[in-house]
C-alpha cells in the first residue's frame, strides 16, 4: 500500500454542540485508503465510526462539525469544498450504503426510476438510455429478472433484495470510493454473506475502494484487507486485519477479539478477563435432564392469505367463491419438547417460523392446530386472551429481543421488575425484592429510581431479565437477547443468563439466528426453516456435524474472525 | 460503552428524577425559545383574570351608567364604556372566567371522550377501530361550526349546551390522535411484557399505553383550547349560547360591531383583542409543548 491513497483522512476531530456543552465525537481520527483496498473501521456503539463516516460526506446533522484535521479525496480537500462540488461527489465519486436497506429508498417510488434519479442527477446517462443503465445496474447486483424488479416498489422487495437496490444505486455512477455503514445488519447471515460477497466481487472487478464500517469483528476480519478499531472516537489500533486478530496489540481490540463469539471456546473464554467469582459452569453435556417440562405437538400457524383479495372479493360481490387466497402457513406441525433445567436453541433465519413459535409458546397468539403442554396442562388449549390470568401465566415468561422497547419509558427500573410481582398478589415486601432480583442480574441498586432513557442497553437488557425471572418461572423464552447490544455487553449478558440459569434451574427456549451464541448457551438446537424443523440434536454436534445441507449453509455463512490467541496482558 | 466487567457504567449526567428532569428540560427548551415564555406568561395573566375576575375589574361589569355611554377611552375608562355606560375594561377582564370556563371543560370532556374512545380503537383495532372510526368520520362530515350551531340550537341556549357542542366537534380530532399512537404502540415490547406478567387488557391501556401518549395529547388540548375559545365566541356572536348582558367576549364583539360605522370602535377592538390574544397564547404554548416533548430536543 505504497500507492497514494485514494481518501486521507488526517487528524479528523468531529464535535457535537449540546446543551451540555461542546462533546468530540471523533478525537483526532487518521483513516486511509488506497484504489482497490477494502477498510474495515470496527468499533461498538458510540465510537465513532459513523460520525467519522459521515464527516467524509459531509452530511453531519446541523449540530455538528469538523473542528480540526483534513479529509483529502484524490487530491481534493473536502473540508474546503463547496456544498456544489460536494453534491457532485456525492454518488458520483464517493457513494455511502446504509444500515437500513428499506429506509434508505424512497418508497412511493419505484426502484429502477430511483437508479435512474442518480444517473441522470450526474449526467451519466440521458433519457434515451437511463432505463437500460438502471436495469444493466439492478443486473450487477444480481437481482434476477431485473427488467422486471425495476417496475417494483421497495415494500415488494425483502430486506437483502432492499440492500441490493441500494448497493445497485450507490454503484450506478461508477464511484471510486464505497463507504457501507453496516451494510449488513439486521439481514440473515446466508444474506449477508451474498451482499458481501458482491460489494467485495464488485470491489475488485471495478478498482474500487471500500470503507466497512461494522461492529462485527468477524465480517470485518472476513472482507477487509486493513482494520482500524475505534474506542469513543479514538483510533485505538490500525493493522492489517490478519495481524490485528492473531496479535490484537491494543487491550481494547484484545477485549473486542475476545467478546466476539467464535468456534472452539467456551462462555466463560467471552469475558475479558477470567472473571474471579465465576463459578465453572457445566459444560452443556453434563446437565441432568430433568423430566419434560414443555412438550409442543404438531404446532401449527396458519395466516389468511392473499394480501387485498378478500377485499377486492368483498367489493365485487361476496357470492363469487371458490378464489378463496390460500392460507400462510408459518408453522407446519412442528413437535419439540424442552426438558427441566435444558436449554433449547431455536435457530433459523427471518420468516422461518421461529418467533411464531415461541409466540405461541408465551401464548400471546393462539396455534392454529396442535397442542403445547406444559406441566403437564395442554395451555394451547387455553386462548390468548384469557391466558394472562391463568395460574400457569408467571411460570412461562420471556426476555424480549429489544432491551429499550420492552420497558415502558414512564416507569422507572424498580416499577418495571416490581410490575410481575404486585400482578401476581404479592404485594408485601415489594421494594426488598425488587432490590434482590437487580442484585441477582447485576444491576446496581442505586440505578432502580431511573428511567429507561437514563439507563445504558447493557442495564436495559438487565431489567428485562430481572422482570422476567421474578415470578421464578419454570420456562423462560429468550427472543434473540442480545441482539440489540453490543458485543461486549453481549458477553457480560450471556454469562448472566447461563448462572442465573445454573442457579435458579430455569429452562431456556433462545430463539436466535446467531449458531455461535446458540451453541454458547444451549445443550440442544433446533434448526427451523420455512416453518418446520430440518435438523435437532446437542448443540455441540448439530454445529460440528451438521447433517442437513441447510444447517451447513447456515454454519458456512457465518463469518468469524480467524482462531486469536489473547495473551492476558 | 466501555466493555467494563461485570458492572455496566452509568450512562452520563441527569441522573434525576422524572419530573426534576422534565422540568429541567423545560427551562432549556423555554430559554432557547422566549416566545415560549412569553405565552406562560400571557396564560399567567389569563389565569389570574379568569381566578380573580371581577375583583381586578375597577367596576361592576354590569352596573351601567346611561350619563357615562359610549364614552371613548380615556383614565377613568382605559378601554371606553359602551351603548349602556358599563366600563368594558371590566368586563373584558370578568369575561375571561367564562371563556376560559367553556375552553377548559369543553377540552377536558372531548378528551376523556374522544382520546379514551380513539385509544381503545387503536389499541383493540377490529370492531372497536370500526365503530369510533365511522363515528368520527359522521362528525367529520359536517361543516364543524355548523354543527356546533345546530347542537346548541337544538339543545338550547345554555353555556353547557357550548361546553358540549364544543367537545363534540373536537371528538375526531382527538380520536384520531390518540388512535394512530396507539396502533403504533400496541405491538410494542413492553405492552406484551405487561400481558405476560398477567395485566389486564384495560390496565395496559390505562397504565401503560396512556401515559405514553399523553405528553402529545397535551399539545393538542392546547391548540385546542384556543379554538375551543374562538368556537365560543363565535357561537356567542352569532346570537347561540351566552345571552346579554353577561359578559363574555364574543357577545361584546357582536354588540359593538353595529357601532364601528358610527365611530365608536373601541367597544368590539378590546375584547376582540383579548380573544386574540387567548387564542394566540394557546397556540404558542401547543408550540412550546410540543418542542418540550419532543425526543428531538432532548439531546
Amino acid at each position: 500500500m505504497t500507492a497514494l491513497p485514494l481518501l486521507e483522512v488526517r487528524d479528523l476531530t468531529v464535535e457535537f454542540a449540546t446543551r451540555r456543552g461542546t462533546v468530540q465525537a471523533v478525537r483526532r481520527v487518521d483513516v486511509a485508503v488506497a484504489r482497490g483496498e477494502t477498510v474495515g473501521i470496527v468499533g461498538e456503539s458510540g465510537s465513532g465510526k459513523s460520525v467519522t463516516s459521515y464527516a467524509v460526506m459531509r452530511i453531519l446533522d446541523r449540530a455538528g462539525r469538523i473542528a480540526g484535521g483534513s479529509v483529502t479525496f484524490s487530491g481534493v480537500d473536502l473540508r474546503a469544498a463547496g456544498e456544489r462540488q460536494m453534491r457532485d461527489l456525492r454518488g458520483r465519486e464517493v457513494s455511502m450504503i446504509f444500515q437500513n436497506p428499506r429506509s434508505a429508498l424512497n418508497p412511493i417510488r419505484k426502484v429502477g426510476h430511483q437508479i435512474e434519479d442518480v444517473l441522470r442527477r450526474h449526467a451519466q446517462a440521458g433519457s434515451g438510455d437511463a432505463r437500460a443503465r438502471a436495469v444493466a445496474a439492478l443486473e450487477q447486483v444480481r437481482i434476477a429478472r431485473a427488467a422486471e424488479r425495476y417496475h417494483a416498489y421497495p415494500f415488494a422487495l425483502s430486506g437483502g433484495m432492499c440492500q441490493r437496490v441500494v448497493i445497485a444505486l450507490a454503484l450506478a455512477c461508477r464511484p471510486q470510493l464505497l463507504i457501507a455503514d453496516e451494510p449488513t445488519t439486521g439481514l440473515d447471515v446466508t444474506t449477508q454473506k451474498a451482499i458481501m460477497d458482491l460489494v467485495a466481487e464488485l470491489t475488485r472487478a471495478r478498482g474500487m475502494a471500500t470503507i466497512l464500517i461494522t461492529h462485527d469483528l468477524g465480517l470485518a476480519a472476513a472482507y477487509c484487507d486493513r482494520v482500524v478499531v475505534m474506542e469513543q472516537g479514538r483510533v485505538v489500533e490500525a493493522a492489517a486485519a490478519e495481524t490485528l486478530f492473531r496479535a490484537p496489540a491494543h487491550a481494547y481490540t484484545r477485549r473486542l477479539v475476545r467478546a466476539t463469539p467464535r468456534p472452539g471456546i467456551g462462555l466463560r473464554d467471552l469475558l475479558p478477563e477470567p472473571a474471579p467469582e465465576a463459578a465453572p459452569l457445566p459444560a452443556g453435556a453434563g446437565v441432568v435432564p430433568g423430566e419434560p417440562l414443555l412438550t409442543v405437538t404438531g404446532l401449527a400457524k396458519d395466516y389468511a392469505g392473499g394480501g387485498t383479495a378478500p377485499l377486492l372479493r368483498r367489493l365485487l360481490g361476496r357470492g363469487r367463491a371458490g378464489a378463496a387466497p390460500a392460507p400462510v402457513r408459518a408453522v407446519d406441525g412442528i413437535s419439540f419438547a424442552v426438558r427441566r433445567g435444558e436449554s433449547v436453541g431455536l435457530v433459523g433465519e427471518s420468516g422461518c417460523g421461529k418467533s411464531t413459535t415461541s409466540t405461541m409458546v408465551m401464548r400471546l397468539l393462539d396455534p392454529s392446530a396442535g397442542s403445547i403442554v406444559f406441566r403437564g396442562e395442554d395451555i394451547g388449549a387455553v386462548p390468548a386472551a384469557r391466558f394472562a390470568r391463568h395460574p400457569l401465566r408467571p411460570r412461562i415468561q420471556m426476555v424480549f429481543q429489544d432491551p429499550t422497547d420492552a420497558l415502558n419509558p414512564r416507569w422507572t427500573a424498580a416499577r418495571a421488575i416490581a410490575d410481575p410481582l404486585l400482578r401476581f398478589g404479592t404485594t408485601r415486601a415489594v421494594r426488598p425484592r425488587c432490590e434482590e432480583l437487580a442484585r441477582r442480574v447485576g444491576l446496581p441498586a442505586a440505578l432502580l429510581d431511573r428511567f429507561p432513557h437514563q439507563l445504558s442497553g447493557g442495564q436495559k437488557a438487565r431489567v428485562g431479565i430481572a422482570r422476567a425471572i421474578a415470578t421464578n418461572p419454570d420456562l423462560l423464552i429468550l427472543d434473540e437477547p442480545t441482539a440489540a447490544l453490543d458485543v461486549s455487553v453481549q458477553a457480560v449478558v450471556l454469562n448472566l443468563l447461563a448462572d442465573l440459569k445454573r442457579d435458579l434451574g430455569m429452562s431456556y427456549l433462545f430463539v436466535s439466528h446467531d449458531l455461535h451464541v446458540v451453541r454458547l448457551l444451549c445443550d440442544r438446537v433446533i434448526v427451523m426453516r420455512a416453518g418446520a424443523i430440518v435438523e435437532e440434536g446437542s448443540a455441540a454436534e448439530v454445529l460440528e456435524r451438521p447433517k442437513a445441507a441447510y444447517t451447513r449453509e447456515l454454519i458456512a455463512a457465518i463469518p468469524h474472525p480467524p482462531a486469536a490467541s489473547p495473551s492476558p496482558a | 460503552m466501555s466493555a467494563g466487567p461485570l458492572l455496566d457504567p452509568a450512562p452520563g449526567p441527569r441522573p434525576q428524577s422524572g419530573l426534576g428532569a422534565t422540568l429541567a428540560h423545560a427551562r432549556y427548551v423555554v430559554s432557547g425559545n422566549p416566545v415560549t415564555a412569553l405565552a406562560f406568561g400571557l396564560l399567567l395573566l389569563l389565569v389570574l383574570c379568569a381566578v380573580l375576575g371581577p375583583a381586578l375589574a375597577p367596576y361592576d361589569p354590569l352596573a351601567s351608567d346611561t350619563a357615562a355611554a359610549l364614552n371613548p377611552p380615556s383614565l377613568a375608562h382605559p378601554f371606553g364604556t359602551d351603548q349602556l355606560g358599563r366600563d368594558i375594561l371590566s368586563r373584558v377582564v370578568a369575561a375571561a372566567r367564562l371563556d376560559l370556563a367553556i375552553a377548559v371543560f369543553s377540552v377536558a370532556l372531548v378528551f376523556a371522550v374522544g382520546g379514551l374512545a380513539g385509544l381503545a380503537a387503536g389499541y383493540f383495532g377490529g370492531w372497536t377501530d370500526r365503530v369510533v372510526g365511522r363515528i368520527a368520520d359522521t362528525i367529520m362530515a359536517f361543516p364543524l361550526f355548523v354543527l356546533a350551531m345546530g347542537i346548541v340550537a337544538a339543545l338550547g341556549n345554555t353555556v353547557t349546551n357550548i361546553v358540549l357542542a364544543t367537545a363534540i366537534i373536537n371528538v375526531p380530532l382527538y380520536a384520531r390522535l390518540a388512535r394512530a399512537e396507539a396502533a403504533v404502540r400496541r405491538n410494542a415490547g413492553f405492552v406484551l411484557a405487561a400481558r405476560l406478567t398477567g395485566n389486564s387488557e384495560i390496565r395496559i391501556l390505562l397504565t401503560g399505553i396512556l401515559p405514553n401518549i399523553l405528553p402529545l395529547m397535551m399539545v393538542q388540548m392546547s391548540l385546542t383550547m384556543g379554538y375551543a375559545i374562538l368556537n365560543a365566541a363565535g357561537l356567542s356572536f352569532i346570537g347561540l349560547g351566552v345571552r346579554p348582558p353577561t359578559p363574555e367576549w364574543g357577545i361584546m364583539v357582536a354588540e359593538g360591531a353595529g357601532f364601528i360605522v358610527s365611530g365608536e370602535w373601541w367597544i368590539a377592538l378590546f375584547p376582540g383583542l383579548a380573544l386574540m390574544i387567548a387564542v394566540f397564547c394557546f397556540n404558542l404554548i401547543g408550540d412550546g409543548l410540543r418542542d418540550i416533548v419532543d425526543p428531538q430536543r432532548r439531546t
